[in-house]
């Protein structure tokens, strides 16, 4: 039976194959996976695949997924059959599931010069660049933002936000995190007098923030970096991150070797590269995050007035891998109460 | 009456769709049931699938009950008045929000009814502090009825249109009081319609996913589909996708099946071919009503799209245009929708010739009855098999044998045909039915089979619901976003995705104009498909 | 297929059962003559016809028309052609593709074909009503411009199935005499399917009277309408 659908798939490709691209190529080059807005064309993809080639005498090319979840499923899904020679854009929330699959191979790239808070190491993937949740409100309507995750939660029910959902998004699992770390045993509590003022839980960012700029909800739980591209792009202030006391939680984006990466050196070059200011100053106005390493040019005025976390919260990946359902059950709960 | 080839043209036709629409979903399936990630350690049945899938049902059930019974009275008074002014345009519009992304319809929606949108605006100036807040059970019905009520109404308004026009002389002259129209000649003719449409807006409400998470108001507000999302997407626990994908299905056929003891059409009304003049509907109070109820579903309908418009306007369409992006995802767009607009056309009409070959032999025997039963409930429940579920299996199916990128387009055409197939299939076998009652006896009679028939009998007189077929099934898929973002291939960037990718990207303008620009092209393509219609008026 | 040979038909122990109703019928309709079919509503008049014409198979016995057996024949290879009460015409099309399809199914017409089309209009009055579509005539050129389309067919069996039923009274009249007029002309074999009994009396050399599905009796027009032993034929014949 199984042959037999086998060989239906088989006649199907063969009727396909024309359509794949001449396999002569005497350049080498890096595959390198990531996610959609990595490469738009104002994206860092670009101009960092022109640094790169720059230095390399090698092609490369990008295969660009939806998001960081997808880029991970795509991966488990190719499994060791993969061309990818690097994957880039997971996150920390994915790092512990991404390295259990155990497709990627140590970076060798030497991390001392990193400047991300927190004090995230681990020796296989590659910080490229990081941003604090937050939540951004709009200035217009809100003139007294929280200050705290505590004003947040208790605050007035009729000043609403709008959140992401843990189950379908990474923003929505920060969240989930950040008020797990600040609350601990007591988050639930604290979701179920959150609940009150949250208008309504997307299933990710780009619902919640096309919201939020629409003017529906004046807040949105979204990154400190946020307002740069407004204050950059747009010449706007008006949408502003509030500054918690207790701290925000972090997320940082990273990259991996693929053990079987055709072409490995030239991958463990390309994530060298990726910690250098060639690769650094690209980011911070294109991918509107943090960079993760020194840069050479100085970042835009716009940066400076951007929250500064006094604390940065991160849990281990492990644990937020072994109780992630347990967590989203209970957020699950307290959100669904009436 | 069909010869003998005819028939076993029609038997093979049938045969093989059904087997190509079988295999593409068992073999996405088998794939991934056998894909071992290792991740089946939790229970399928736990409280948490049966809250969302008592949810899921309840606001399907809702939904479709209120579109439906919403969409009666518009269909009713469209029908009554053939001279409504602008009424083409209305019947245009309706299908604009099909072929809409749903995120930017939400988007439409809460401009109007949102907290801070016109309705709640309204109130505000005329005193009332506190905003009516829709997220919640209301804010996916209301989304749900904008959705489907135009669709609804459509196939009703088409019913309505197919009623011999001596139906209304005979009323005119025995002068019949609009309720005894209605009793008597209406609602037989809509009666037996309301079971296949009511069925095809619950199986859309009950799989809807990025509505009931925007407009839900939180996670109380759960379907299958967003289990289904997060198990293969998020958890990467194909099992249990498949599992949950297997009771959304189970669950909704039963419920279509019992929506199926209900009456359903039977082919024989005889019409012939004049256009339909309706003599009733003439008097103030009937006018006044018609226009009233016209006039509601119109506002109901603009507003949210007018907000989209507005937003739009507000891009910057010379650099919109003149990005080589665009055009580029328009070329795919429109190749793609292109292609699962044929494939969905040609598969209706072998489902409907091979059904119409089981019903022409007198006395079909279980199995062919079964089979016709069969290919019956299929072209309409794929609708409920997830497209992430297909596209997940076949990249596994397909990665073995090359770049899955080079075969991603041609998945992604046939999964957006499989989709569209029960509209198609609603929109040509009523059609396909009328014309067969017509014309079979004369041209069996006459001898004039294959080509000849196609261009000298068929042809000519279903060009037009084929156009609107076709123009229905490449709204569907431009609007879709979905197979799309599984694949990731720069070869297969569509408009949609040109616009989630913006406004992934904080660029919400830029995505408000490619939202325009999707928008105008599904009213451009219902244009082209509904141009037959007022040929059809001329005629005779 | 063509051929002024009139065929006699002959149904041979046909039964037929649809629905819970069964068919029985063993007759012949003499070549050459126009026989009348009659009987109650339901009875299964155009049942036959639909037998003769192929649109219903048998369940078992023969049907021949002429000495060819066509039971198992499709309706286009056998040697009628069709006027039915309503539906005779392609509303999309004018009359002379109309006709035009009855001479060449795929419309491979020659000028010679076109002529005979003009002819045939003009023999049953139509003339000159070329370019018309079916929705512009009324009832009764409907049915004139049918009868031009069974004239071009040149088959020698001729079924009608109530082909005036739809008009009224006066026109009903002309018509039959048209009917029979063409008949004279071309000596074929006609059924017709009538509840008229002033129809059977005007057109019919042989008459069929069917009651639940059976032939009760089959004779000349004479003969039929002087029984008074049938159940059920008094009472037709005094409409």
């Amino acid at each position: 039976m199984r042959r037999c659908m086998i060989s239906v798939v088989a006649a199907l490709t063969a009727a396909l194959s024309f359509t794949l691209p001449a396999a002569a190529q005497e350049k080498k080059t890096l595959t390198v996976y990531t996610y959609e807005s990595f490469v738009a064309e104002w994206g860092p993809g670009p101009k960092v695949k022109a640094a790169f080639e720059a230095t390399c005498d090698c092609t490369v090319n990008f295969v660009a997924v939806a998001d960081g979840v997808a880029l991970l499923t795509r991966l488990k899904l190719e499994g060791a059959g993969t061309k990818a020679d690097i994957a880039l854009g997971l996150d920390t929330n994915l790092v512990k599931e991404a390295i259990d699959t155990g497709l990627f191979d140590k970076s060798g790239v030497d991390m001392s010069k990193l400047t991300v808070p927190g004090g995230y190491h681990d020796d296989i993937f590659v910080p490229y660049d990081y941003g604090h949740f937050a939540v951004v409100y709009d200035t217009e309507t809100i003139k007294t933002p929280p200050k705290s995750l505590k004003e947040l939660v208790e605050g007035d029910p009729s000043q609403k936000i709008v959140i992401e959902d843990p189950r379908t998004s990474t923003p929505g699992l920060g969240l989930l995190l950040w008020v797990k770390s600040v609350y601990g045993d007591k988050a639930p509590e604290a979701w179920a007098q959150l609940k009150k003022r949250v208008l309504t839980v997307t299933p990710g960012w780009s619902e919640a923030y096309g919201m939020f700029t629409k003017g529906e909800v004046p807040m949105v739980l979204s990154y400190t970096t946020s307002p740069a591209y407004h204050m950059v792009e747009e010449k706007s202030d008006r949408y502003q991150a509030a500054a918690f006391e207790e701290g925000h939680y972090i997320q940082i984006e990273v990259a991996g070797l693929l053990k079987n990466a055709p072409n490995k050196e030239l991958a463990q070059q390309f994530l060298s590269f990726m910690v250098t200011p060639a690769f650094q100053d690209e980011i911070a106005t294109t991918n509107w995050m943090m960079p993760a390493a020194p840069t050479e040019k100085p970042l835009p005025e716009a940066f400076d007035k951007l929250v500064k976390p006094a604390k940065t919260f991160l849990m281990d990946p492990a644990q937020v891998a072994k109780n992630r359902r347990a967590w989203i059950d209970e957020w699950l709960a307290a959100m669904s109460l009436n | 009456m069909l010869t003998r080839t005819e028939r076993y043209q029609g038997y093979a036709g049938g045969a093989v769709v059904f087997a190509a629409i079988a295999l593409f979903i068992a073999l996405a399936v088998f794939a991934l049931l056998s894909f071992d990630s290792g991740e089946t350690d939790r229970p399928l049945f736990d409280a948490y699938v049966w809250r969302i899938l008592r949810f899921t049902l309840w606001q399907a059930g809702l939904s479709t009950l209120l579109s439906v019974a919403l969409a009666l009275p518009v269909a009713l008074a469209l029908a009554r008045q053939p001279h409504f002014p602008g009424r083409i345009w209305i019947i245009r519009l309706m299908a604009v929000p099909m072929g809409l992304p749903v995120l930017i319809g939400a988007l439409g929606l809460i401009g109007i009814w949102g907290r801070t949108g016109i309705l709640n605006s309204a109130l505000a100036a005329i005193g009332l502090s506190e905003p009516v807040s829709i997220y919640g059970l209301s804010g996916i019905l209301i989304a749900h009825v904008f959705f489907n009520l135009p669709l609804a109404c459509r196939l009703l308004l088409a019913g309505l249109e197919r009623l011999p026009p001596d139906y209304w002389r005979l009323s005119a002259s025995l002068g019949l009081p609009a309720l005894s129209i209605f009793r008597f000649v209406e609602w037989p003719a809509i009666k037996p319609l309301l079971a296949g449409i009511a069925g095809l807006v619950f199986m859309l409400c009950a799989t809807s996913f990025t509505l009931v998470l925007v407009l839900g108001g939180g996670p109380a507000a759960t379907t299958l589909e967003v289990a289904i999302y997060q198990s293969l997407r998020f958890d990467f626990d194909p099992q249990r996708a498949i599992s949950l994908a297997l009771l959304q299905i189970a669950v909704t056929a039963s419920i279509l099946a019992l929506m199926a003891l209900l009456p359903t059409p039977k082919d024989d009304s005889a019409v012939t071919g004049r256009a339909a003049r309706r003599f009733d509907g003439t008097g103030f109070g009937a006018r006044a009503w018609d226009g009233i109820i016209v006039v509601l579903a119109v506002i109901f309908l603009c507003l949210p799209l007018a907000s989209i418009l507005f937003a739009g306007l507000k891009a910057d369409f010379a650099r919109l245009l003149t990005t080589p992006a665009f055009w580029k995802a328009a070329w795919t767009s429109f190749w793609i929708a292109f292609l699962a607009g044929l494939i969905s056309l040609t598969a209706s009409i072998a489902i409907i010739n091979a059904r119409a070959a089981i019903a022409d032999a007198r006395k079909p025997g279980l199995a062919p009855r079964g089979f016709s039963a069969l290919l019956a409930s299929l072209s309409s429940l794929v609708l409920l098999v997830p497209p992430v579920v297909i596209g997940t299996g076949w990249f596994l199916l397909l990665r073995p044998y090359g770049d899955v990128a080079s075969f991603a387009p041609l998945l992604v055409v046939m999964i957006n045909a499989m989709t569209a197939l029960p509209f198609v299939m609603r929109v040509l076998s009523p059609a396909f039915a009328t014309h067969r009652q017509r014309t079979a006896r004369q041209a069996a009679n006459l001898g004039i089979f294959g080509f000849a028939r196609l261009r000298l009998i068929d042809l000519p007189v279903l060009a037009a619901p084929l156009a609107t077929a076709f123009s229905f099934a490449m709204a569907l898929s431009l609007g879709d976003l979905g197979a799309v973002t599984l694949f990731g291939s720069e070869e297969l960037v569509t408009l949609p995705w040109l616009v989630y990718s913006r406004l992934g990207s904080y660029r919400t303008a830029d995505a408000d104009g490619f939202a325009l620009i999707l928008a105008l092209l599904c009213l451009g393509l219902t244009i082209a498909g509904t141009a037959g219609q007022r040929g059809r008026k001329d005629d005779g | 297929m063509t051929s002024n040979q009139p065929s006699g038909i002959r149904l041979q122990n046909v039964s037929l059962m649809l629905g819970t109703k069964q068919f029985r019928f063993d007759c012949e309709l003499p070549a050459g003559a126009i026989t009348a079919i009659t009987g109650p509503s339901g009875s299964g008049k155009s049942t036959l016809l639909n037998l003769i014409a192929g649109f219903e198979t048998p369940e078992s016995g023969k049907v021949t028309i002429g000495s060819a057996n066509v039971t198992a024949l499709h309706p286009s290879q056998r040697p009628v052609s069709l006027v039915f009460q309503d539906n005779n015409l392609f509303a999309h099309l004018d009359l002379a593709t109309n006709i035009g399809l009855g001479i060449h199914p795929s419309l491979k017409l020659s000028a010679e074909d076109g002529k005979r089309i003009s002819g045939a209009l003009e023999r049953v009055g139509l003339g000159g009503y070329e370019k018309r579509k079916p929705g512009t005539l009324s009832g009764g050129e409907r049915q004139r411009a049918a009868f031009a389309r069974a004239l071009v067919r040149e088959r020698p069996v001729l079924l009608l199935d109530e082909p005036f039923a739809a008009l009224d009274p006066g026109l009903r009249q002309s018509m039959a005499g048209l009917l029979l007029e063409l008949h004279r002309e071309t000596g074929n074999t006609v059924a017709i399917v009538t509840h008229d009994a002033n129809e059977v009396r005007q057109l019919a050399d042989h008459a069929l009277f069917i009651d639940h599905g059976e032939i009760t009796l089959q004779a000349e027009i004479e003969v039929f309408l002087m029984r008074r032993d049938v159940p059920g034929l008094t009472e037709f014949l005094k409409l």
